[in-house]
């Protein structure tokens, strides 16, 4: 247990600035595990930017940055992103 | 649209700034904010150990009690962390780098500090050489919380501190530099509070 | 029923306090008036930004408390003594000052009436805030759902809504309180942590396939999210809301 953790649902409002559509109900698909589920149920962790983890196997789906006017988001350990439209 | 100053905000857990010793942009803190890009890792002493790996003549590793048994020197310093607080006057107990690397044979140009849970970062090798840089296990006169990055942290101080991993186990010389953890995601590859380079292009 | 809702992006809007009422000693519910609000599920929040005037900025996240109503949104905010952003919300803020604000935000931690029950809610100290979201929606509603929740709370003083969750009590709502540092001469409820076996009292059971939601500080929300997961309720059917570590 780490006191520290947050879930995803605490990344909403900084991903609602860029994404149209609600995305703590997104769904991703682990790239280490295969585990699945909404966004809203992942770890989040703050350093000094967001890590969104898996909570199967702790890793990074997404990471998040934002500063001098920009972000940057890296998808690299997440498999895939299901949004209902 | 320029933010909102809300009335009477600030100011109310921040320290003095002495001139010259705080980085544009920063604001002092006197309390230790923690952060984290995972879950605190809980290494059991007698797994842990510290490697120098890579580019190499001879890897070198030491157990705790061979790290222990290593000059260490106390070291007081002001940190930067990219997140805009300043902490003055923090004190530390370590293994300076150049202890570690000494004697090394290498044509290394870089390092890659890589610990538990993942993380990494990379710097050009001269900015852990020459008293620049230490492996320390003590934080303010006791040993390091994990919470801070115990059982050994690096400590990096001329750089935000971004780019002194936490939990780390070693260091891996390279001829190639390999942007690390939030190199990749717009921090700065290299990362002088004194010229505000944060992100990507400052 | 879940899905997405297209929102357009979000960003920051200016909100004037309103008014500010005391809860308990060291809780306090700001009332904003946020023109252009675009309403709210019960169970979303939205984070706050301060600015002072030498560019210092702040940003917390906090669950909103009042069930949708116009253009008009409550906060609860616990003083922690040595904070940054909550003295400054519980102590130093008037009606007319300004924040601002980014939300509504999280459509994973929500309930709507039509998303019916059986419900069980059980919330840590300000925890309780988004549940209480969802138990003035309820009620506003006229919904007779099943509503079970479970208060955890340090001692009698410092429950949050007290009084209005005794009015709201009824109508297929049970409120059960557990007090866990100090009760009042006589106290005959529970007077310890959450545990698996006051959830397995308080109820409903897995068989009766709950709604879950669990919103405090990390721990409490990680103690009792594997208490109820020991007596069997599905993982998914349990939805979190972790504050951080207790205090921040």
């Amino acid at each position: 247990m780490d006191e520290l953790m947050l879930d995803g649902n605490a990344a909403g409002g900084v991903l609602g600035e860029v994404f149209a559509v609600e995305m703590t109900t997104a769904t991703m698909m682990c790239g280490g595990c295969g585990a699945a589920g909404p966004v809203g149920a992942l770890h989040l962790f703050r350093g000094a930017g967001i890590v969104l983890r898996c909570p199967q196997c702790d890793n990074a789906l997404v990471k998040i940055t934002e500063g001098g006017g920009r972000m940057w988001f890296d998808f690299g350990g997440m498999q895939t992103l299901e949004i209902a439209m | 649209m320029p933010p909102i100053i809300s009335r009477g905000f600030g100011g109310r857990r921040r320290g003095d700034a002495p001139p010259g010793r705080v980085p544009p942009g920063q604001y002092v803190t006197r309390d230790y904010p923690v952060l984290s890009a995972g879950p605190t890792p809980h290494t059991p002493l007698d797994r842990w150990d510290f490697s120098i790996t890579g580019e190499v003549a001879e890897p070198r590793r030491w157990t705790w009690e061979e790290f222990r048994e290593l000059p260490a020197e106390d070291v007081t310093v002001d940190i930067h962390c990219v997140t805009k607080w300043t902490k003055l006057d923090t004190m530390w107990r370590g293994v300076s780098v150049d202890t570690l690397l000494a004697g090394i044979g290498t044509t290394a140009g870089y390092v890659i500090q890589f610990s538990d849970g993942g993380y990494t970062t990379n710097l050009p090798l001269a900015d852990v050489r020459d008293g620049k840089a230490w492996v320390v296990f003590d934080y303010d006169g006791g040993p390091l919380p994990p919470q801070h990055g115990g059982p050994a942290r690096m400590l990096v101080p001329h750089l935000y501190f971004w780019k002194s991993a936490k939990w780390v186990r070693g260091l891996r010389l390279q001829t190639v530099d390999e942007p690390g953890f939030w190199e990749v995601n717009g921090y700065h590859n290299y990362g002088d509070p004194w010229r505000e380079q944060r992100y990507w292009g400052d | 029923m879940e899905g997405t809702t297209v929102l357009g992006r979000l960003t920051w809007q200016a909100a004037t306090v309103a008014r500010l009422a005391t809860e308990t000693p060291r809780v306090t519910t700001i009332a904003f008036e946020v023109p252009g609000w675009p309403g709210h599920q019960a169970g979303q929040h939205l984070d706050v930004r301060l600015t002072a005037e030498d560019g210092y900025q702040a940003e917390r996240s906090y669950s909103i408390a009042s069930a949708p109503d116009g253009t008009r949104i409550e906060l609860t905010v616990v003083r922690i003594d040595d904070g940054e952003v909550s003295p400054y919300l519980t102590g130093d803020l008037r009606p007319g000052d300004q924040i601002e604000l980014r939300g509504p935000v999280g459509g994973y931690f929500v309930w709507e009436p039509d998303d019916g029950g059986p419900l069980l809610l059980v919330g840590g100290g300000s925890g309780v805030a988004p549940l209480m979201a969802m138990v003035r929606l309820r009620a506003a509603a006229d919904s007779a759902v099943d509503t079970r929740l479970l208060v955890s709370s340090r001692s009698w003083e410092e429950i949050i809504y007290r009084d209005e969750l005794e009015r709201l009590a009824g109508d297929g709502l049970t409120v059960v309180h557990t007090l866990t540092a100090s009760a009042p001469p006589g106290w005959a409820g529970y007077a310890r942590r959450v545990d698996a076996e006051m959830l397995a009292q308080v109820g409903p059971g897995p068989a009766e396939r709950p709604r879950v939601y669990v919103c405090g500080p990390t721990p409490f929300v990680e103690a009792v999210a594997e208490a109820l997961v020991g007596l069997g309720h599905q993982p998914q059917a349990i939805k979190t809301e972790r504050f951080g570590p207790t205090g921040s």
